[in-house]
């Protein structure tokens, strides 16, 4: 009996062995030369989970740009070094505290050398702070929250623009065509929403805006009905609010089925997403903040114009390259997970050095423009690696002459490509 | 003045999902009545309904209401399976052993949903129009489904106090081992039962795919819904959670008229415990 137990637990190890053995490796995937260094890049993504649509967007982006820059042999420094990238990546169900959970292995098992942010601002507050105790570098991309750059954090970089700016072309472009409107702030209870209603709220009272109505909705919240019946009540003719992409969706949809008197709809995030053309009709005219329009793409001229250095691809080619890789169109979602890895390789160059400290200089010494937009970080203690050169343009969902609904742009004037939907009629 | 009319704009929109509420509940009231089984596969079967109404109406082109027929059947196959294969075993056993066994189905039907359909959100684009009452605009398809939520309701009644195999069910329900001694198959009469509840909720989640867009985690918000219908209706008495549906509808569009929807699931939930520890059985339910 003791035996046959024996060669059972005999044979149970063995096998385990053999199936480590034959296991992939944590991060690399060649086993690399003398003069080959392979940089962890470690993140999490919402493989499932309120925040799974765009996340898998994000992570899209940035598998392209590692697969550009690892097949165009990497990056050379100056003393031989070839630099090459490898991700290690978790699903992290879209929960905060899988989250900072798993950002602590990444570190402390996987020994990532960088790291980028998950998607959304609430997922990124928590991850930061792991980041930040563990004096890591942290590009964030997707968390466009003000105040996680606000809490003495010295690592942390932002893509995007900060959400406190998001609005501020849709009310420019509203003031010039109804400086009357009846403003209903309705948004989702979470950080990235509040900080942006808490950016914009200041902005209309400087223009002269009402304010009719005020509301936050829970995250989960699939049933707008009565939140419309008080913007009805509230007789409010422009709505600027909501929050990602679930929530947006439905709260579309209702404001169609409820027709609720609106002129203008703008809505954070959930429009941006080429999926939200799925909900037919109910999308027509409803507007968003985009971080990045191929259609309104940053060039090597506008770099030049402006005296600040141009980096990386087209926005053309990064496209081309997207659709080829993945058979779809890029949203700014795709373009900001692009990014971070492209900023990150600048940094890379600029330093010449893998060094954490050596990278985190170069971040702080960036002034660069890529074909997402301008890339420089605040530097001050109040407020470090907050994004202050990015621009976002206001998007909105109209028909083509074919009667297709397309994201067109309607602001600002100077990259616009269509007039806006207000009222049901296209103003000038 | 301003809350009042919002109040009355609100009403009629939450009276007519609250019976839909009430048919998601039935399902889960009329399982734990038959058979003491606190259904924690409930939120995803609901789920399982959305998607039917998807797939049917979408990828195949049936109208979402004659589709309902078929996630009806399907439904109550399921519910059948779910019991010979997870319930049955466990149902002498203590209350834990199946709330562990209905909250592994719970994990594998949302396991399966999240590697088949992902968790990203779907949308059912139908519409039947909308017409106004007064100041407030009626949702065709709310308004058909509150219909069908009543009509099913009416259909539950008749078969549980009209037919052999419901009177069956009254049987096991009120003594399982008299019915039994009686002649009663109880084994089939339990797995017919949990086919009931679990075609329920896959019917109000064929509904609810009418009007709002879900994933396969969209069934948590109403599973707990169930809970609080549950305990308002009468715990055990599928016919009292259509009206403890009305109460919450009719709550859920009072409280967002005077106060910020975010408080809705607080006042719910509070509502909640606080009939518990007055009225352990429910509004509803049998003094105890």
């Amino acid at each position: 009996m003791k035996r046959s137990l024996f060669s059972i637990v005999t044979l149970l190890v063995l096998t385990g062995m053999i199936l480590s053995a034959c296991g992939p490796s944590a991060a690399t995937t060649e086993a690399p030369t003398s003069s080959e260094k392979t940089v962890t890049i470690g993140f999490t993504s919402s493989l499932t989970g309120s925040q799974e649509n765009n996340s898998k967007r994000q992570v899209n982006g940035f598998n392209l740009w590692m697969d550009q820059v690892n097949s165009a042999g990497g990056i050379k420094l100056s003393d031989g070094t070839v630099v090459k990238f490898a991700a290690q990546t978790y699903d992290d169900e879209s929960n905060t505290e899988r989250v900072q959970a798993l950002y602590t292995t990444l570190i402390n098992d996987d020994n990532a050398d960088f790291l980028i942010s998950p998607y959304s601002s609430g997922l990124t507050a928590a991850a930061s702070i792991v980041a930040e105790q563990n004096g890591k570098v942290m590009i964030t991309t997707g968390a466009a929250e003000d105040a996680t750059y606000q809490t003495g954090n010295t690592g942390l970089f932002q893509i995007y623009t900060p959400g406190s700016l998001y609005m501020a072309s849709s009310v420019d472009m509203l003031q010039k065509i109804d400086p009357a409107a009846k403003v209903a702030l309705v948004y989702e209870a979470s950080k990235f929403s509040q900080s942006v209603i808490d950016g914009i709220k200041p902005y209309l009272a400087d223009k002269g805006f009402e304010v009719v109505l005020e509301e936050s909705y829970d995250p989960g919240t699939t049933d707008f009905g009565p939140v419309v019946n008080k913007m009805i009540s509230a007789g409010a003719t422009v709505l600027l609010g909501g929050g990602h992409y679930d929530d947006g969706t439905a709260f579309a949809r209702t404001l169609s089925e409820r027709n609720a008197g609106l002129k203008f709809a703008f809505l954070l995030v959930a429009p941006a997403d080429n999926k939200f053309s799925e909900l037919g009709d109910a999308a027509l005219g409803i507007a968003v903040s985009s971080q990045w329009e191929l259609a309104a793409t940053h060039t090597e001229q506008e770099a030049t114009n402006l005296g600040v250095e141009w980096f990386g691809p087209t926005g053309q080619d990064f496209a081309d390259a997207y659709q080829a890789a993945y058979g779809d169109s890029p949203t700014y979602h795709v373009a900001g997970g692009y990014t971070a890895g492209l900023v990150l390789q600048k940094a890379i160059i600029d330093a010449d050095s893998v060094d954490p400290e050596a990278v985190k200089a170069a971040l702080n010494n960036m002034d660069i423009m890529t074909f997402f937009g301008g890339t420089k970080f605040d530097t001050s203690a109040d407020a470090h690696g907050l994004q202050i050169a990015h621009k976002m343009v206001v998007a909105q969902w109209q028909k083509n002459d074919a009667g297709e609904l397309q994201r067109v742009l309607i602001a600002p004037p100077d990259v616009a490509t269509a007039q806006p939907l207000y009222g049901g009629e296209l103003v000038p | 003045m301003q809350q009042i009319n919002l109040l009355l704009t609100s009403l009629p929109d939450g009276i007519l999902l609250g019976f839909v509420y009430g048919l998601a509940a039935m399902g889960l009231t009329l399982i734990w009545g038959v058979m003491n089984v606190i259904n924690l596969s409930h939120g995803p079967i609901i789920a399982l309904g959305m998607f039917g109404t998807f797939i049917l109406f979408i990828r195949m082109g049936i109208n979402p209401y004659l589709g309902l027929l078929v996630i009806a059947g399907l439904g109550l196959l399921l519910g059948a399976l779910i019991y010979f294969v997870a319930v049955h075993r466990v149902i002498n056993a203590p209350h834990l052993s199946s709330l562990l066994a209905t909250f592994s189905v719970n994990m594998i039907i949302i396991g399966i949903g999240t590697a088949v359909f992902t968790t990203s959100p779907y949308n059912v684009d139908f519409s039947l129009g909308s017409f106004q009452l007064g100041k407030t605009t009626i949702l065709g398809t709310r308004l058909v489904a509150a219909f069908i939520a009543i009509f099913v309701s009416g259909g539950l009644y008749l078969f549980l106090y009209r037919t052999r195999p419901g009177k069956f069910i009254r049987a096991v329900t009120n003594n399982r081992m008299a019915a039994e001694l009686m002649g009663v198959p109880s084994t089939r009469i339990l797995a017919l039962s949990f086919g009931l509840g679990t075609m329920l909720a896959a019917v109000s989640g064929g509904l609810i795919a009418t009007f709002f867009p879900f994933s396969i985690l969209s069934g948590g918000g109403y599973e707990l819904k169930s809970f609080v219908i549950g305990v308002l209706g009468g715990l055990g008495n599928p016919i009292g959670a259509l009206f403890g549906g009305l109460i919450l509808g009719i709550l859920e569009s009072s409280v967002s008229a005077f106060l910020n929807t975010a408080w809705v699931p607080v006042i719910e939930f509070g509502l909640f415990v606080i009939i518990l520890l007055i009225r352990p059985s429910g509004l509803f339910g049998a003094k105890q």
